[in-house]
Parts: C-alpha cells; sequence; structure tokens
C-alpha cells in the first residue's frame, strides 16, 4: 500500500491533469468564511504551505470573487454574514462553483441552526460539492476540488447535449 | 468577575436588577475594561448600563430589533429576527483632509471576517473603528439544554486553533461543579497537549507575522513547522487541532512509550530549524527595521483594558494564568514567563518565540514526570443551578468559562470570554499614528481570533 505522502502525492498530481482537461487552464478560488470556528479556514491555509503546495500544480487562492472559477465557503451562515456571502456569490464569475467546506457549511454542525446561524450555506446559495469533515483534512478538500471538476464536466456536457 | 492573581483569588460581585426596569449603573468609565461586557449584556439580555459611554450595538448588528434579547429565556433558540433600519454608527470626521478607508468583512486572503474602518490623513491612521462579532453563531444559547458531554464538544468548536484550551477550561468549570479531582496523569497529559497547542500556534504565528512584512523565508518555514507539529497531534491523538482529546473528568487521549519517543524525536527537530529560522529573522536589518517601533500598545492602555496574553506580556503587563491560578499540572514544572516593555510587534514576537523555547522545556519536563495511571474518573451527578469555572492560557491568552449547571446534567447557562475578547479593544489603540499598510503587520502581531471572540 502506498504510504500517506505518496497517496498525498497522487492526488495533487490528478489534480493538475484534471484541471487540464476539464478547464484547459488553472484553477482560481475564492474563501468565503461564513462564520466558521476558523478550523476549516486553517485547513485551507494548509493547502498552500510548502508541504501541500498545490499552488505549484495551478490552483490559486484569489482576492476578488470576479477573478475566482470556485467558491469555498467554511461555516453555516450566521446572520452577520448572509449579505456577504450573497454579494460574493452574485460577484463570483460562472460557473460559480460552490464547494462547502466543513460539517458547518455541509449542514450546520454542532451549532445548528440558531437565531444567529442559517446552519448550513445551502439555504442561501446552491453547493456543487459537500466536504464533510470537522475540518476536513487537507486531502479532502483537495478530494473535493477533484469531485467539483467532475460535476463541472457532467454540467457542461449536459448543456452541451440540450443544444443539439 | 474579578481575579486577584497576588491572593489566587477570584471575587463575584452580584447585583438585583428589577425585571420592570432592566438597568444598572455603568462602570465603564470607571473601568475601561467593563465596555465591551456591559454592551453585551444590553444586547443579549436586554439589561441596559446607565451612563455608559459608548450605546453603539455590540455582538448583534444594528439591524438586529432593539427589544428583541435572544439570551433571554423565552427566546426560542433558532427564532430568526427581521431585519430593521440599521442602528449601525462609525465615526464621522468633518475635516476632508481625513480619507475614510472601509475594508472587510471579507478579506483578500484565506482569514477570518471582520469590518475595519480607517480615518486616515495621508497614510497615517487617525482612528480605527472595528465591527466585529460577524462569526457570532449564538453558541451560548445553543447550549442550554445541552447535556454536559455534548456540550464539550461544542466548547471545542469555539475555535479551531484554541479548541484544546476551550475543551480543557469548560472541563474544568464542569469538575469543579461536581467536585472531581481528576487523575495525576490526566493533569499532565492536559499540560502536554496543552503546550503542543501552543507550539503549533506559536510557530504558525511567527511564520504569520512575517506575511506582514513580505518576509518569504519566514512565512514558508513557520507554515512548514506548524505542519510538522500537527501532523504529530494527529500522529498522537488522531486530530490535527487536537479536538476529542478531552473528556468531562479526564482525558480521553493517552500517549503510549513509542509516542512519548515520537513527540521527543519531533521536538527535537522542530527546535533545531525553528531555532535557525530565529537567527534569520532577529539579525535580519529589515525585519527588525519593520517591527521595531510599529504598533505600539502603551502598558497604562493595556492595564486599563486588562489585555491578557502575548499582547499583555509584551507591553509589560507580566499575566500568565498558567502562573497566576495554575490548573493541570503547571504547578509541577518550571517555566519562565517572558515580559518585554517596548509593546510593538516586535516585543510580541519576541515573547512568542521566548514561548516556544519555554515550552520545548516544558514539555520535556512533562515527559519525564509522567505518572503511570488512570487517565478519567466519573462525572458525579451535577447538582442543578451551581455554577463554577474553568480557565486556561490558550496561545493567545486567558480564557474563562463560566457553567451553570440546569436539571438532568445539562448547561443552564453558559459565558465564554476568550483572550480574544479582552485583546481586540486594545488593537485600535495600537495601530493610532501608524501607517495603513502596517495594520495587517500589527494585526498579525495580535493574532486574534474571530471566532474566538464572536462565539
Ligand atoms: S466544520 Fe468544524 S472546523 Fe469547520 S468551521 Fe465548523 S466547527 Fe469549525
Amino acid at each position: 500500500m502506498k504510504s500517506g505522502k505518496e497517496q498525498t502525492a497522487d492526488l495533487r498530481w490528478a489534480l493538475q491533469k484534471r484541471m487540464k482537461e476539464v478547464l484547459g487552464r488553472s484553477l482560481h478560488i475564492r474563501h468565503v468564511d461564513s462564520g466558521s470556528c476558523n478550523g476549516c479556514d486553517f485547513e485551507m491555509n494548509t493547502l498552500t504551505n510548502p508541504i501541500y503546495d498545490i499552488q505549484r500544480f495551478g490552483v490559486d487562492f484569489v482576492a476578488s470573487p470576479r477573478h475566482a472559477d470556485m467558491l469555498m465557503v467554511t461555516g453555516g451562515v450566521t446572520r452577520h454574514l448572509e449579505e456577504a456571502l450573497i454579494k460574493t456569490y452574485n460577484a463570483a464569475s460562472e460557473p460559480k462553483m460552490v464547494v462547502a467546506i466543513g460539517a458547518c457549511a455541509c449542514s450546520g454542525g454542532i451549532f445548528g441552526r440558531t437565531y444567529a446561524n442559517y446552519g448550513g450555506i445551502d439555504h442561501i446559495v446552491p453547493v456543487y460539492v459537500y466536504v464533510p469533515g470537522c475540518p476536513p483534512r487537507p486531502e479532502a478538500i483537495i478530494e473535493g476540488i477533484l469531485l467539483a471538476l467532475d460535476r463541472y464536466e457532467e454540467l457542461s456536457r449536459n448543456k452541451g447535449e440540450n443544444r443539439h | 468577575m474579578f481575579s486577584f492573581d497576588r491572593f489566587r483569588h477570584f471575587l463575584t460581585v452580584k447585583t438585583l436588577i428589577n425585571p420592570l426596569d432592566p438597568t444598572f449603573p455603568s462602570v465603564a468609565v470607571q473601568l475601561p475594561a467593563a465596555n465591551w461586557y456591559e454592551r453585551e449584556v444590553k444586547d443579549l439580555l436586554g439589561l441596559r448600563p446607565q451612563g455608559h459611554p459608548d450605546p453603539r450595538p455590540l455582538v448583534l448588528h444594528g439591524d438586529w430589533p432593539e427589544d428583541l434579547h435572544p439570551l433571554r429565556k423565552d427566546f426560542p433558540l433558532d427564532q430568526h429576527a427581521p431585519r430593521v433600519q440599521s442602528r449601525e454608527a462609525f465615526m464621522r470626521y468633518d475635516s476632508e483632509d481625513v480619507t475614510e478607508i472601509p475594508v472587510g468583512p471579507i478579506h483578500a486572503g484565506i482569514i477570518e471576517p471582520g469590518h475595519f474602518r480607517f480615518g486616515a490623513v495621508g497614510d497615517t491612521i487617525l482612528h480605527l473603528d472595528a465591527r466585529l462579532f460577524f462569526t457570532h453563531r449564538g453558541l451560548e444559547k445553543a447550549s442550554e439544554g445541552m447535556p454536559v458531554q455534548k456540550a464539550l464538544f461544542l466548547a471545542e468548536r469555539i475555535c479551531g486553533v484554541c479548541a484544546l484550551s476551550h475543551s480543557i477550561a469548560f472541563a474544568q468549570a464542569i469538575e469543579r461543579a461536581g467536585n472531581v479531582t481528576i487523575p495525576p496523569r490526566a493533569d499532565y497529559l492536559r499540560t502536554l497537549f496543552l503546550e503542543l497547542e501552543r507550539l503549533y500556534n506559536h510557530i504558525g504565528d511567527v511564520g504569520n507575522i512575517c506575511a506582514g512584512f513580505g518576509f518569504a523565508v519566514g512565512i514558508s518555514q513557520g507554515a512548514r513547522l506548524k505542519e510538522e507539529l500537527q501532523q504529530l497531534n494527529e500522529r498522537i491523538t488522531g486530530h490535527r487541532y487536537l479536538r476529542g482529546v478531552v473528556s468531562l473528568g479526564g482525558m480521553r487521549a493517552d500517549v503510549t512509550e513509542q509516542e512519548r519517543e515520537d513527540i521527543y524525536q519531533t521536538l527535537q527537530y522542530v527546535k533545531k530549524e525553528f531555532k535557525e529560522l530565529v537567527d534569520l529573522l532577529l539579525t535580519h536589518d529589515i525585519a527588525i527595521n519593520r517591527m521595531a517601533t510599529t504598533g505600539i500598545l502603551r502598558l497604562e492602555h493595556a492595564n486599563d483594558l486588562e489585555v491578557v496574553g502575548v499582547a499583555a506580556r509584551a507591553s509589560g503587563r507580566s499575566v500568565d494564568i498558567r502562573r497566576d491560578q495554575p490548573y493541570a499540572a503547571y504547578d509541577r514544572v518550571h517555566f519562565h514567563v517572558p515580559v518585554y516593555k517596548e509593546g510593538d510587534v516586535l516585543a510580541r514576537i519576541r515573547v512568542r518565540i521566548d514561548e516556544v523555547f519555554e515550552s520545548f522545556s516544558i514539555i520535556k519536563q512533562l515527559l519525564q514526570q509522567l505518572l503511570d495511571g488512570d487517565i478519567r474518573t466519573n462525572i458525579p451527578n451535577l447538582t442543578p443551578y451551581r455554577s463554577a469555572m474553568g480557565w486556561c492560557e490558550s496561545p493567545r491568552g486567558e480564557t474563562v468559562h463560566w457553567v451553570m449547571i440546569g436539571p438532568n446534567q445539562t448547561v443552564y447557562r453558559y459565558r465564554v470570554r476568550s483572550a480574544t475578547y479582552s485583546n481586540w479593544p486594545a488593537v485600535p489603540l495600537a495601530v493610532k499614528g501608524n501607517i495603513v499598510p502596517d495594520f495587517p503587520l500589527i494585526n498579525k502581531s495580535f493574532e486574534l481570533c474571530y471566532a474566538c471572540c464572536d462565539r
């Protein structure tokens, strides 16, 4: 069996390959913290450290949603961040691949629905892929990106077929 | 609630409030540290401080109806309130020379949300208004009625990078309410893991501060060593952020002989590498130039606001609850509490660097002294409506949890005072007079978690 390190390396190569196949270019991600405990945010940050370094494979985290192909959302959407999430979503360019990172973003997590929290981002924006975990490991986040690419490919194929 | 560290005592002041006229005299002018607390009880409980200098809402933003108070018992947990005309107010400037620069709540990098409004003259910051509590999730309300065992999981999800400190502070509160003494081995293990938490945070933060002045080597080395430590956490406990390690009455995770060796080896390696990074950083003219005299927090301000943790110790305020009100096994190890007077970014990074080496030494002592024995005892039936406190020196400073027990082993009321909550009000004071481009650096040197503060 392959070691953890080798598996991580495989994942990153797969990422590069799939990005080329599906998008034909690099992938730009915008992060939105919609009320996380910051655990998920730090795991996303981890992806850019010298050990995972997914920037080397053509994934970049960008400052503006207008430059983003994908939104990664952490947290279960607090009342105070609802507007920020909606604005970011509206500002993002198509195809607006939204990836929910962590239990909170997927379903509200342990906080659930409260007076201040919606309990899951799909109450507010449509979601492409759910990545569970509290927080999900860096590898799981890469896996989530891969799944989103699969889904994007599938959706664009269907769109193409509909046109004929 | 006051803590008198010199006498190792806490003092609770209680007052009765008339339900028909829920007001109390404000002490925020005499005791600036009380400012936020009073605004918070006004928002969440509807108790109005009379004579408070700042009537703006704090925890609930301006579009929350003024007469709804979610922490009151008759307010249902999941009730969503309508949005009203915002009562938000920021500093207004009459002069045309002042430029207002709004930033956030969503920022350029992968960081937590907060809204900052700078009033700047040219590049120089005249005033900073910080709008926080964007990640307020209603956590304390969510805990009400929750079995204490489950609330432990909630407590360790207040914050990602202070997860362990929060879970231990909560566990201590419950144990104190149940008059439980945990086994000595559990005390040692708690101390061990708390220091591992401090290590990965401090080393990561030293790297992160380097990002404030674009020092790429420092950023990468800090991130790499932090990752080494988090992988160590995972090998030993199964969780990179040390969640699920604590149980009420002791520990869930133990350390085997082999793991002890792993900790020892990994830390030796990290220590060597970290020392190299520090030597590089503290002899680098440009790095020193950017950090020295930047973002000074004066001692009197730190004292007035009761600032805690690294920020306090870098401004000459010698507080460390590990030493002042010892818990777990901190009274059985030797360590030095570094204090610097300068109060600038450099002093804050120096405190962290010194503390990293103290942590290595504490862990070494713990690994030598680790006693055999049980790691957990049972929690007896808890007496309803008894309240108790637990505390912890998280990587960011003193974190205090207060819990009142409800019927059938549940939480009746809960209040979390994180280190960040004490320190945020100091940041606007430290940035005054600095240039706007230095704000990220100053902010990183405080390294406050929003999630801890907002709850
Ligand atoms: S899923 Fe877990 S780690 Fe992520 S934001 Fe929620 S509580 Fe934090």
